[in-house]
């Protein structure tokens, strides 16, 4: 132990010269490793589809690995469903669905607790292998994701036996077989969202994970077997993007509920249109996160962080363009990049990590050619400077200040921890500015005047806007966008509506 | 003094309590392990102001509490001495005393401790008395009343008068946050005190519950930040009352190090008031160093 050292007696003012310079408290770079215990959790080496309540292998005996972006290693390889495994679930799904739908409310709100509950009991395990097969720091995973992923199967058991106070005056039916597709940033928790509404209304679903992030869907597919769920109510079907084209277009679907890219969206909504399938499209966003000078500066700043470095930045709601008001933007950028030197970057598993990986190459390249075009278009770039670790995909906390509205970087979704800076005069002016994108998704405003507040939140054309706060989530809030951030909202009353078909009693 | 002598009161900026709690409770779930444990401990136990300020107070209680602010834990001669002790001032000169030759300076209470309610003159008297006695540093409270009623002007005076009447001697101004009420308040308070010459700014007297709250000491270790940005002049923090283990020191310096940097890792720009912190953070230390808990009578209480 470093303590047993003896040192000379010192003068007051360096009387903590520690043994081990290198974890210092007050020298050294960061502090010593808190890494998170991983001997509970358990991987398979390798993963079928689950279909009709039981793991089986794909049609084409296909394979593809998951890694872990920290360390680039394998955690497991996973099926790849082709289109007759998606036939097999979509049948599955729809042979369920009938005594779903039949099943005393009150017995499918059970279900869903019984669900809501298991996750609380598993969350340490969910939590571990969604940051081993993510990179998002386990602080994020142990208190966001798996909470929120629970709070959302909590709050549709309750509405199960009550959808007629839910609509009232109307009849709600559920709308069939949903196909769920889901992204990678939130891998859990965007699989509650999907897979609660859609149980509580009567729906049976066959879900597709993200290629990338498979395994906390693969792990809940196990829970929901252990949980009793009735074969078929709940499919998850893993692969790339033509797994996801094969649900879509698969006729026995009666609904599509998408969470991605804009880009992938469009082509959705393209193959859905005319085909009487429902659909709900949650896209992309470049949401303006606007700080009047009056606004708690240091509480803003830590909005700013919250807002563009959560999850790597990996957020379609994220805070990516800043627009500071003239008075105070060196200040606030001062105080900023003061702020980004002390996030601590690396193992995503310690407890202390800040900023973990990047979820992909791919995404680490579309990450990197971005900011060169911002570099090249004349931005001027601050990267905080903590030391990346030699294996993984990584990206330092970077914003862009002298930014121009016509700059892709403030046009184009990043996906990473980049933030945009621009500075503006009068309210009118952020208004103007915060709505001239073609994403409408989410918003900010810092002020320390409420009617500032609704001012600004009243003009700004955003799906879902937060004041003096900035990524904060409900189960019982509708989440969702305007233009090309998508269609329909998730959460709140507003989700269930898009789960039931409503007739007049 | 004309009003035109704080200027710089009305850019205090606002503070909101939800984020402000949402900061603290990420410091609070830092893990300071193993390296950095000890050495933040270390650290904790060398910027101690050992602190008695009763009306039982006997100069034999100060010796001892002397003794071990030079030698915290007999079982452990490597450890370092803390920062101070702090006592009334007709204790000073027994401090000062015992204290000779080492490297501990002395801390005096004084301006009408703890209530500050005793007329100007008589507050300055009593710095000067203390200084005299041989007080290295002076802990001073504000006139919370005058505060609270707007009159910053007269807080502003009287922190300046205080500083003048200190000499050589450092000035810490308490600003007594449990009477304070809101963030704001501690905030422009601690604007106020930076700006008429404070050396140290510190949240209590340990009188008067809540005291240093992490909250509270988050707000003043911001203010520091922003006068450090804006004069280039480094001021001092003194969280005091309330902070009773080991665990929630180094989470008060884990808020140091993420907010104003190492620079004030030391125990001549950061101090605690406390007297029980002591004993925890040596059966702590012990902990790490032998692997096992010691029993509460193995460490001296003085």
């Amino acid at each position: 132990m470093p303590a047993k050292k003896k040192t000379n007696a010192p003068p007051a003012g360096s009387a903590t010269l520690a043994a081990d310079p290198a974890n210092d408290f007050r020298l050294g770079e960061t502090y010593a490793p808190a890494p998170e215990a991983t001997d509970h959790a358990r991987v398979a080496p390798a993963y079928g589809l689950f279909i009709a309540g039981a793991f089986v292998p794909p049609a084409s005996g296909k394979r593809f690995a998951t890694v872990n972006p920290a360390t680039e290693e394998t955690l497991s390889e996973v099926a790849k469903a082709g289109p007759a495994d998606v036939d097999k679930a979509v049948a599955a799904a729809r042979k369920a669905f009938g005594p779903w739908n039949r099943l005393k409310t009150t017995e499918r709100g059970k279900y869903l607790f019984r669900i809501a509950r298991l996750v609380q009991e598993r969350a340490r395990e969910f939590a571990v292998i969604e940051s081993m097969d993510g990179g998002k720091p386990i602080r994020e995973s142990r208190d966001f994701d798996v909470p929120q992923a629970a709070a959302h199967f909590f709050y549709h058991a309750g509405w199960a036996d009550k959808l007629e106070y839910a609509f009232p005056g109307r009849k709600a039916d559920p709308v069939g077989v949903a196909g769920q597709i889901i992204p990678w940033n939130f891998p859990l928790l965007m699989a509650a969202w999907k897979i609660a509404p859609a149980l509580a209304c009567g729906n049976t679903v066959v879900l597709k994970p993200a290629e990338s992030t498979p395994l906390t869907a693969l792990k809940l597919a196990e829970l929901i077997a252990d949980a009793g769920l009735p074969p078929g109510v709940v499919n998850i079907v893993t692969g790339a993007g033509d797994t996801g084209a094969a649900l879509v277009n698969h006729p026995g679907i009666d609904k599509i509920a998408f969470t991605g890219s804009t880009e992938v969206g469009k082509q959705i909504q393209r193959a859905v249109a005319a085909t009487g399938k429902r659909h709900t499209l949650e896209l992309g966003g470049k949401a303006a996160h606007i700080i009047f000078e009056d606004a708690s500066l240091d509480q803003a700043v830590e909005g700013i962080v919250n807002g563009i470095f959560f999850n790597q930045g990996h957020v379609c709601c994220a805070g990516s363009r800043l627009l500071v008001q003239e008075g105070v933007a060196d200040l606030v950028v001062a105080k900023l990049r003061r702020r980004m030197e002390t996030l601590v970057l690396g193992n995503p598993l310690d407890k202390n990590t800040d900023i973990g990986a990047i979820n992909s190459r791919a995404q680490l390249e579309r990450i990197e050619a971005l900011v060169q075009a911002g570099v090249e278009e004349g931005a001027c770039i601050h990267q905080s400077g903590q030391k990346l670790p030699e294996k993984g995909y990584w990206f330092r906390p970077t914003i862009f200040t002298e930014t121009a509205q016509s700059h892709r970087i403030t046009r184009e979704e990043i996906f990473g921890p980049v933030l945009s800076v621009m500075t503006f005069r009068t309210p009118d002016e952020a208004i103007e500015k915060a709505n001239n994108t073609p994403y409408g998704l989410s918003g900010g405003v810092w002020t320390d005047k409420g009617a500032k507040i609704f001012g600004v939140t009243g003009a700004l054309r955003a799906g879902v806007l937060w004041a003096n706060t900035f990524n904060k989530f409900d189960p019982t809030s509708p989440f969702g966008g305007y233009k090309e951030s998508g269609l329909g909202r998730e959460g709140g009353l507003h989700g269930l509506a898009a789960y039931v078909n409503l007739t007049h009693n | 003094m004309a009003e035109t002598s704080t200027p710089t009161l009305i850019h205090s900026p606002t503070i909101d309590a939800v984020g402000l709690a949402e900061r603290v409770a990420r410091f609070k779930a830092r893990s300071i392990k193993t390296a950095s444990k000890v050495s933040a401990l270390r650290l904790a136990l060398s910027m101690i102001d050992l602190t008695t300020l009763e009306g039982k107070d006997t100069p034999g209680k100060v010796r001892q509490l002397c003794r071990k602010a030079v030698c915290p834990d007999p079982a452990d001669s490597s450890l370092p001495h803390v920062a101070a002790v702090c006592v009334y001032p007709s204790l000073v000169r027994v401090a000062k005393d015992a204290l000779k030759g080492t490297k501990v300076r002395v801390a005096s209470v004084a301006t009408s401790f703890p209530s500050g309610q005793a007329v100007l003159g008589a507050r300055l008297e009593e710095i000067r008395y203390a200084v005299a006695e041989g007080a290295d540093e002076i802990d001073m409270v504000i006139s919370r009343g005058k505060f609270l009623c707007g009159d910053f002007a007269a807080v502003y005076d009287e922190i300046a008068a205080c500083k003048e009447a200190c000499g050589e001697a450092h000035l810490k101004v308490i600003l007594e946050t449990g009477e304070l009420h809101t963030y704001d308040n501690v905030r422009r308070a601690s604007d106020l005190a930076m700006e008429a010459g404070a050396d140290f700014i510190k949240t209590s007297t340990g009188k008067v519950s809540p005291a240093a709250t992490p909250e509270v000491t988050l707000v003043m270790l911001q203010a520091i930040q922003d006068f450090h940005v804006r004069t280039g002049r480094m001021v001092g923090m003194k969280p005091a009352g309330g902070i009773r283990d080991a665990k929630t020191a180094v989470t008060f310096l884990v808020m140091v190090r993420e907010t104003l940097g190492p620079a004030w890792l030391t125990p001549e720009w950061f101090r605690f008031g406390a007297s029980t912190l002591t004993n925890d953070i040596l059966m702590q230390l012990a902990k790490q160093r032998t692997g096992h808990y010691q029993s509460p009578h193995d460490f001296t209480n003085d």
